[in-house]
């Protein structure tokens, strides 16, 4: 069989900050992935600015983000919504030090007609998002397990 | 009768950040005004302490994911002034450009996707797509063209690491630049566009008699260099920064307001660079501004937008002016030998003049820093405009009003995550 052409390779963009404690989780797990995915995966990593995750997935057929929010769930849930089919919930609104953020670039990129036909976001419930480095004990549990899930599933 | 009404905006959405709006209206006079603002313990602060002065560039680009260049010129600045050296020729010129893809991605953003979206009436950017994709789409280009010139210089756009005291890392070779000064030429025409579009968009009759404050070279138009300037009579170098300027301590807000001794809130930011500097503004952009409406001094901070925009096409014009130029350095970056010292420097970041102040051990580990942000400086003028703003608007519906102070917040583009963390907004009315 011939190798995938390029372009269909799954963009998986890990967003957060590293001195933002749980919120480098997403961060955490691109960069684990991006060792472990290199033939079938192109790993990114993003500030969760909404502008440049626009461009970045601009044009790509299956997206997976991962991202840290915080919605009142115990700590270390791991959130999972298809966003090529459904708006995201609220949780993922107004949970970003940034103005324009993931949901806001999800719900543009819907409005101008240029969503990928794939985009799965996880979210992972943090615990602590005060400055700092490094994960809680919980956010550090569910960083494996979606590692794992995700090594499975591709 | 007393009639008291209060305004509250618990979320202030499209801020950097987040944070509140307090608004008291009593007997139909502005009673109080708050702009609150919740900042962290001052974290960046206390983290660099003893850390080697080496990583400074990438441990402060990690304060604001829209300025990690401001952010790392002004630490590299203050340090080569601690250490006595002085980054000339094409290394300096590197250093504009990559300050050059930082304003336009960041002004793009918010001249786009926060602040146009007030001025016609709809509720957020999304919205405005709808109706307007054309407007988003090359808003979103331009910003694209900015984020490209921060990572063929910074190494990458999000928290760019090729910058360090002295120079960088790395520097590109001539034909690194062959496709993208290409995509930068087509990236002014579309500028220019932007511009001519903003300039129709309506603007509230309202003027301040600001004390701007800005860089100013003999030169140029300030990105990193010249004396801190205002239109009263300020004139002084970044040394003198702390004998000039003092953080005052307010009970509703955790982050400092910063004032001019003895005179009060000033502003910092794309009005004021532009009112102190338009003489050296390319003759594209003076033309450009002119024609857009804007006098040589803007006092109407909602034409901030418009400054935005006329910076932006600077910033495209004055990076093919660069680029043009460019002859690679023999050396990436000046040798620096660290000593005992103090050290101090103001660049202008997207938002305004940024200080940085850094105190090195005889081995160059960091004794202390103190960083003043844009946002913490604007954070009294914020609130002087709306003490001015919303008698004259008094008699708009709730709505319409707590609409019209949100505009008004986002006229500074206020970033909340580099002075602080979680801003809200409320009008109350008695």
């Amino acid at each position: 069989m011939l190798p995938s052409p390029k372009k269909e390779k799954t963009l998986i963009i890990g967003i957060g900050n590293d001195y933002r404690s749980d919120d480098a989780v997403g961060l955490t797990i691109a960069r684990r992935l991006r060792r472990r995915l290199k033939a079938t995966a192109k790993v990114i990593e993003q500030s969760g600015e909404g502008a440049s995750l626009i461009e970045a997935w601009r044009g790509a057929v299956s997206v997976v983000v991962i991202d840290a929010v915080m919605s009142g769930a115990a700590p270390g849930t791991i959130h999972c919504f298809e966003a090529h089919s459904q708006k995201l919930p609220k949780i993922f609104f107004h949970c970003s030090t940034h103005a324009f953020s993931l949901a806001e670039a999800i719900e543009l990129t819907r409005a101008l007609g240029e969503l990928p036909p794939r985009l799965v976001v996880y979210g992972i419930e943090a615990k602590n998002l005060a400055a700092g480095v490094g994960l809680s004990a919980e956010v550090e549990e569910a960083a494996c397990q979606l590692e794992e899930r995700m090594l499975a599933e591709m | 009768m007393i009639n008291s009404r209060t305004i509250k905006v618990d979320y202030l959405a499209r801020v950097e950040g987040e944070g509140a709006l307090y608004v008291h209206i009593k007997d139909g006079q502005v009673a109080d005004v708050k702009l609150k603002i919740f900042e962290p313990p001052r974290f960046f602060e206390a983290f660099l302490r003893g850390r080697g002065f080496a990583e400074v560039p990438d441990i402060t680009a990690r304060i604001c994911g829209i300025c990690p260049i401001a952010y790392q010129m002004s630490a590299v600045h203050a340090l080569e002034d601690a250490f006595g050296v002085k980054v000339d020729g094409q290394l300096r010129a590197l250093r504009r450009l990559v300050y050059c893809g930082e304003w336009v991605a960041s002004h793009s953003l918010h001249i786009l996707m926060l602040h146009a979206p007030d001025f016609l009436g709809y509720e957020d950017a999304i919205r405005m797509a709808k109706d307007h994709p054309e407007v988003v789409q090359r808003g979103l280009r331009l910003k694209k063209t900015g984020n490209e010139i921060m990572s063929l210089i910074g190494g990458r756009e999000v928290h760019p690491i090729n910058v360090r005291v002295g120079g960088f890392y790395k520097v590109p070779a001539k034909n690194q630049f062959v496709e993208i000064r290409e995509r930068i030429k087509r990236a002014r025409d579309e500028a220019l566009e932007n511009l001519r579009w903003v300039s129709t968009l309506p603007f509230p009759e309202f003027e301040q008699d600001y004390e701007f404050v800005a860089l100013r070279h003999p030169e140029e138009y300030p990105f990193n260099e010249g004396r801190l300037v205002s239109n009263k009579g300020l004139d002084i170098s970044a040394r003198a920064f702390d004998e000039n300027f003092a953080e005052e301590h307010v009970s509703h807000s955790n982050a400092l307001h910063c004032v001019l001794k003895g005179r009060g809130a000033y502003l910092v930011g794309p009005a004021a660079r532009y009112s102190i500097n338009f003489d050296k503004l390319s003759p594209l952009a003076q033309e450009a501004a002119r024609e857009a409406g804007l006098s040589e001094v803007c006092r109407n901070p909602f034409q901030s937008i418009i400054v935005r925009s006329v910076e932006v096409l600077y910033a495209f014009d004055e990076a093919l002016r660069i680029i043009n130029n460019y002859e690679p350095p023999e050396q990436p970056a000046v040798k620096i030998e660290p000593k005992a010292a103090t050290g101090y420097a103001c660049t202008e970041a997207p938002r305004g003049t940024l200080y940085h102040c850094y105190r090195v051990d005889e081995r160059g580990l960091i004794i202390d820093a103190r960083i003043i942000p844009p946002t913490s400086q604007n954070q009294k003028t914020i609130e002087n405009d709306l003490w001015q703003l919303v008698p004259q608007q008094i008699d708009l519906p709730e709505t319409e009003l707590t609409w019209r102070c949100e505009q008004a917040v986002r006229n500074y583009d206020p970033c909340i995550s580099c002075a602080t963390h979680f801003l809200r907004l409320d009008i109350e009315r008695d």
